[in-house]
């Protein structure tokens, strides 16, 4: 199926988690969080949180700024 | 007389925080992370700010921000910059807090809301800041809110619970100082009314550590800044100057400066000059 993660079109395996993609890309382990259709999921429910087709993630981190 | 309970060492509270420094500090535009820590070291500060930004998801070999601020040192205030919008704003800051959370850091929780107007001047839009405030503090936030010197909308702003309102003193990254300081002391006296611990960071266009003492002088409470230290030649000295700065401005504040007068008032004695002849 079909998401958008960061404006980016992304084809990923279904069923899965929140905590199952940011494992597949990298950012489990590091702070990053997740907004799914514009609703902040906090951390711990990442794993129970399951996507779906053409849902729109933000994943976001800390930067430098004033 | 211990320092400790000397006026100017008194720790200001915003919302529940208590800081013994009066410099909130940016995190952006220095030239390696390096710099930054060494920087942020050396103004003293305990409050940094930081941005919210998408995860780079190709080419993300550069190093985290947040493997250079020792999070049990500092509190991050996460900040809405480059936010157009009321509903971005409030998106960006919920999204700040739950980073922080993950971090446990005692900065979740609070946001310093920035909704800007345009990019070329980055002024603030009063009608969505005050939207995004309201909407902010009805979600449990301490919102420290950028905006512009108008006293009429630094009083709005207290009105609708923001813990501190931040006026700036000139555009941000602008350098040009405290440039309507009749302003700045209107909103501090406005803020104040009845009032006096309420706190008042003046935020945005510090250029140099005069404009940091200009702005304590003139009553604020503390004062933020990030591109004056960032861009300075040398970011550790300039850091050092502003923390210098912060004190001067408030213990001259403290210590009450003289009204300004239109003539002179000779600091010597004009009696018995040489030549003086007694009762001319």
């Amino acid at each position: 199926m079909q998401i958008t993660v960061n404006g980016d079109i992304r084809d990923v395996e279904q069923p899965i988690s929140i905590a199952a993609l940011l494992l597949e890309m990298g950012l489990r382990d590091r702070p990053c969080a997740v907004e799914l259709n514009r609703e902040v999921v906090p951390r711990a429910q990442h794993p129970t949180t399951t996507l779906a087709e053409g849902d729109r993630l933000e994943l976001v981190t800390l930067v430098g700024g004033g | 007389m211990t320092t400790a309970t000397q006026p100017q060492h008194a720790p200001l509270r915003i919302a529940g925080r208590e800081l013994s420094s009066r410099l909130v500090v940016g995190t952006g535009k220095y030239a390696t992370f390096d710099l930054m820590r060494d920087a942020l070291d050396a103004s003293g500060c305990e409050v940094v700010t930081v941005a919210v930004r998408r995860e780079r998801l190709y080419n993300d070999q550069g190093r985290s921000l947040l493997e250079f601020i020792d999070t049990d040192r500092y509190t991050i205030l996460p900040n809405t910059a480059g936010c157009f919008s009321a509903d971005d704003a409030v998106r960006v800051a919920r999204l700040g807090r739950e980073l922080l959370d993950q971090l446990d850091n005692p900065g979740a929780g609070w946001v310093k809301l920035e909704v800007l107007s345009d990019t070329k001047t980055l002024l603030p839009d009063p009608i969505g800041t005050l939207e995004a405030t309201k909407t902010l503090i009805a979600d449990g936030f301490d919102v420290l809110v950028y905006t512009s010197d108008d006293p009429v909308m630094a009083r709005r702003l207290k009105e609708v619970g923001a813990a501190s309102v931040m006026p700036a003193g000139s555009p941000i990254g602008s350098g040009q100082g405290v440039l309507n300081p009749l302003n700045i002391s209107l909103c501090l006296e406005m803020l104040k009314e009845g009032d006096a611990d309420y706190p008042v960071i003046v935020d945005a266009g510090v250029g140099g550590a005069s404009d940091v003492a200009t702005a304590m002088e003139l009553g604020a409470d503390g004062v933020l800044l990030n591109t004056a230290i960032a861009n300075a030649d040398n970011p550790v000295l300039m850091a050092s100057a502003m923390r210098g700065a912060i004190e001067a401005g408030r213990m001259s504040r403290l210590a009450g400066r003289i009204p300004k007068k239109r003539y002179a008032s000779a600091s010597s004695p004009m009696r018995d000059t040489i030549g003086w002849i007694p009762g001319e």
